[in-house]
């Protein structure tokens, strides 16, 4: 399949957009701010389509408008990353207003579609060089925040404590998941994005408890996901986005399954080393 | 040991928005003591320890800290805020845990050096959490957690700890093996030690001095001299008795005992006490 252009600019495309994503979505997850994701390319919609209108790329609309609202959410505080109603609300608006440009637009549904589920067979060699130079920009930025952003993660009150700004941390980090849903977005559509940003973490999260293991298993298994995809939908002819998130959504349940028989395997062994060890136990 | 101060407060008034929190109040703990925070809900336990570490400003007064203005990001100052544990974060290990304290405010990946895992190593050694390096923190109980959190409060070798009640949701029996814990590892480092708690009781025999807060004011001294008919009388505005038993004391009010009214916990950092005072006066 390797012959065509497209199947190459897709492997390409999904390569740098798959390790952005696991590794920015490692972090999304770990925040607990999985919904802000969803919600930032809910909003990427509103600029894609606007841009459109305007007659300006539509990724350059799409980055502008999500890298706006992260920074947005970030400045408004911690809070709202968890208030889901007003997020909520907001993204749909902005699936309706979305709407709204492309009725004035008066655009093909096809269009409407591939914003909204990704169309990542029709990816050209100019968009690959915009997601390079944007995923190099984002990983550069995560890499060099990375350790503080861990601690202000894990234990925000202590980090706060320690000298060091959330908002400053909520505001950078939101603007790398803005870029990173994006980019996603051109993948799998502002819809699914959930499947390549969440769906690796996550899984990540359940096999390993180590941050730098999980953060590369994070990538690699997007990585494996976007790749197979494509392929499956290569020769099944059904679309990529729908492979992705059924990979996605299997790989957590795989995920699931082994964190859980390893769990009931640790419980086990505990109860009997302390069955030895501890002699009042064994008296009972 | 020395006799300098570990944390002075000269005339301090604490304000939360338009609530005063703590109005002049002057106390002074030594270096190396331990000191039990006591008082009821939303009294400023917490308000207090986030003076110490500068993230609340007093209003009026000065508050010193070793010897020095209380400022934001004071390294000598170990923090254990009240356990929350983000649940994404119940996947890591422990040593990730503890390890994403050290140095943590400098830039770059978190990969960590030879003296940084020593770091991470010692204080995980301090508070007998080896063996928990390598589980994940939402296959422990709540004290392994705490041990945990105190871990991550020695990085950096503190010379002043502040622990917001480290015993909140333990069993009695678990909450006197932290608190045995928190005392060896305070002889060992000789540190000055603010302990927040519910339980007076808990804390008799451990702590060499009680600071308790009521109604904005505080009262710092020996248990004996601070839990008094008189001094509680004053921080709860209305008339206590302390009653002995058995060498455990019984705050009282109107006949019931204050410690086992129900708490109100609140979430978000903001503590509001009227309610359960309101409460305590009409039982």
């Amino acid at each position: 399949m390797f012959e065509y252009d497209f199947i190459r600019h897709a492997f390409a495309a999904a390569t740098i957009v798959a390790i952005l994503a696991g590794t920015v979505g490692y972090f999304l997850v770990l925040r607990g701010q999985t919904f802000a994701g969803h919600a930032l390319a809910h909003v990427g919609f509103t600029g894609a389509t606007g841009a459109v209108l305007i007659g300006i790329p539509p990724l350059w609309g799409l980055v502008l408008m999500t890298v706006a609202a992260g920074i947005g959410m970030g400045a408004m505080g911690e809070k709202l990353a968890e208030r889901d109603v007003a997020i909520g609300l907001v993204l749909a608006l902005s699936l309706g207003l979305g709407l709204l440009f492309l009725h004035f637009f008066t655009t093909s549904a096809t269009q409407a579609t591939a914003l909204l589920f990704g169309n990542v067979l029709a990816v050209n060699m100019s968009t690959i060089w915009t997601l390079l130079a944007l995923g190099v920009v984002s990983l550069g930025m995560l890499a060099v925040i990375s350790r503080p952003l861990l601690f202000v993660s894990l234990q925000p009150e202590l980090a706060e404590a320690k000298g060091l700004s959330l908002r400053r941390y909520s505001i950078l980090f939101l603007a790398i998941v803005a870029l990173s849903t994006a980019e996603c977005a051109q993948i799998v559509g502002v819809l699914l994005v959930f499947a390549l940003m969440v769906g690796p973490a996550a899984t990540a999260l359940q096999l390993t408890s180590k941050v730098l293991t999980g953060l590369g298993l994070s990538a690699l298994i997007a990585l494996i996901e976007a790749w197979l995809g494509i392929t499956l939908a290569y020769y099944s002819d059904w679309p990529t986005s729908f492979w992705i998130t059924a990979l996605s959504a299997g790989f957590y349940l795989l995920g699931r399954l082994s964190a859980r028989s390893r769990a009931s395997f640790h419980v086990i062994h505990q109860s009997a080393a302390q069955t030895v060890l501890d002699p009042e136990v064994s008296k009972l | 040991m020395t006799t300098a101060s570990a944390v002075e407060f000269n005339d301090v008034t604490l304000t939360l928005g338009d609530r005063v929190v703590l109005s002049d109040v002057g106390i002074s703990i030594s270096e190396g003591e331990f000191v039990g925070l006591l008082g009821p809900n939303g009294a400023g336990k917490t308000t207090l320890m986030r003076a110490i570490l500068g993230l609340v400003p007093p209003s009026r007064g000065t508050i010193s800290v070793l010897g020095r203005p209380a400022t934001r990001g004071n390294v000598a100052i170990g923090y254990m805020p009240q356990a929350r544990v983000a649940p994404a974060t119940m996947g890591l290990s422990g040593w990730d845990f503890v390890a994403s304290v050290v140095s943590g405010h400098r830039l770059g990946l978190p990969l960590h050096g030879k003296a940084e895992r020593a770091e991470i190593h010692r204080s995980l050694e301090m508070v007998d959490a080896n063996d928990l390096a390598h589980r994940r923190l939402g296959e422990m109980s709540g004290g392994e957690r705490q041990r945990l959190l105190l871990a991550q409060a020695l990085v950096g070798r503190p010379r002043l700890l502040l622990l917001d009640e480290p015993l909140i949701s333990l069993d009695p029996h678990r909450g006197q093996e932290i608190l045995a814990l928190v005392r060896r590892v305070q002889r060992e480092l000789g540190v000055a030690v603010l302990f927040s708690a519910h339980e007076l009781n808990q804390l008799l025999g451990v702590m060499d001095k009680v600071l308790y807060l009521g109604r904005g004011q505080a009262a710092l001294g020996a248990v004996e001299d601070v839990v008094t008919s008189p001094v509680l009388s004053r921080l709860y505005g209305s008339h206590i008795d302390v009653v002995h038993v058995n060498g455990r004391i019984f705050v009282m009010v109107g006949g019931h005992d204050i410690e086992h009214q129900p708490h109100l916990h609140d979430h978000d950092g903001s503590d509001w006490n009227t309610a359960e005072l309101e409460k305590t006066r009409h039982v």
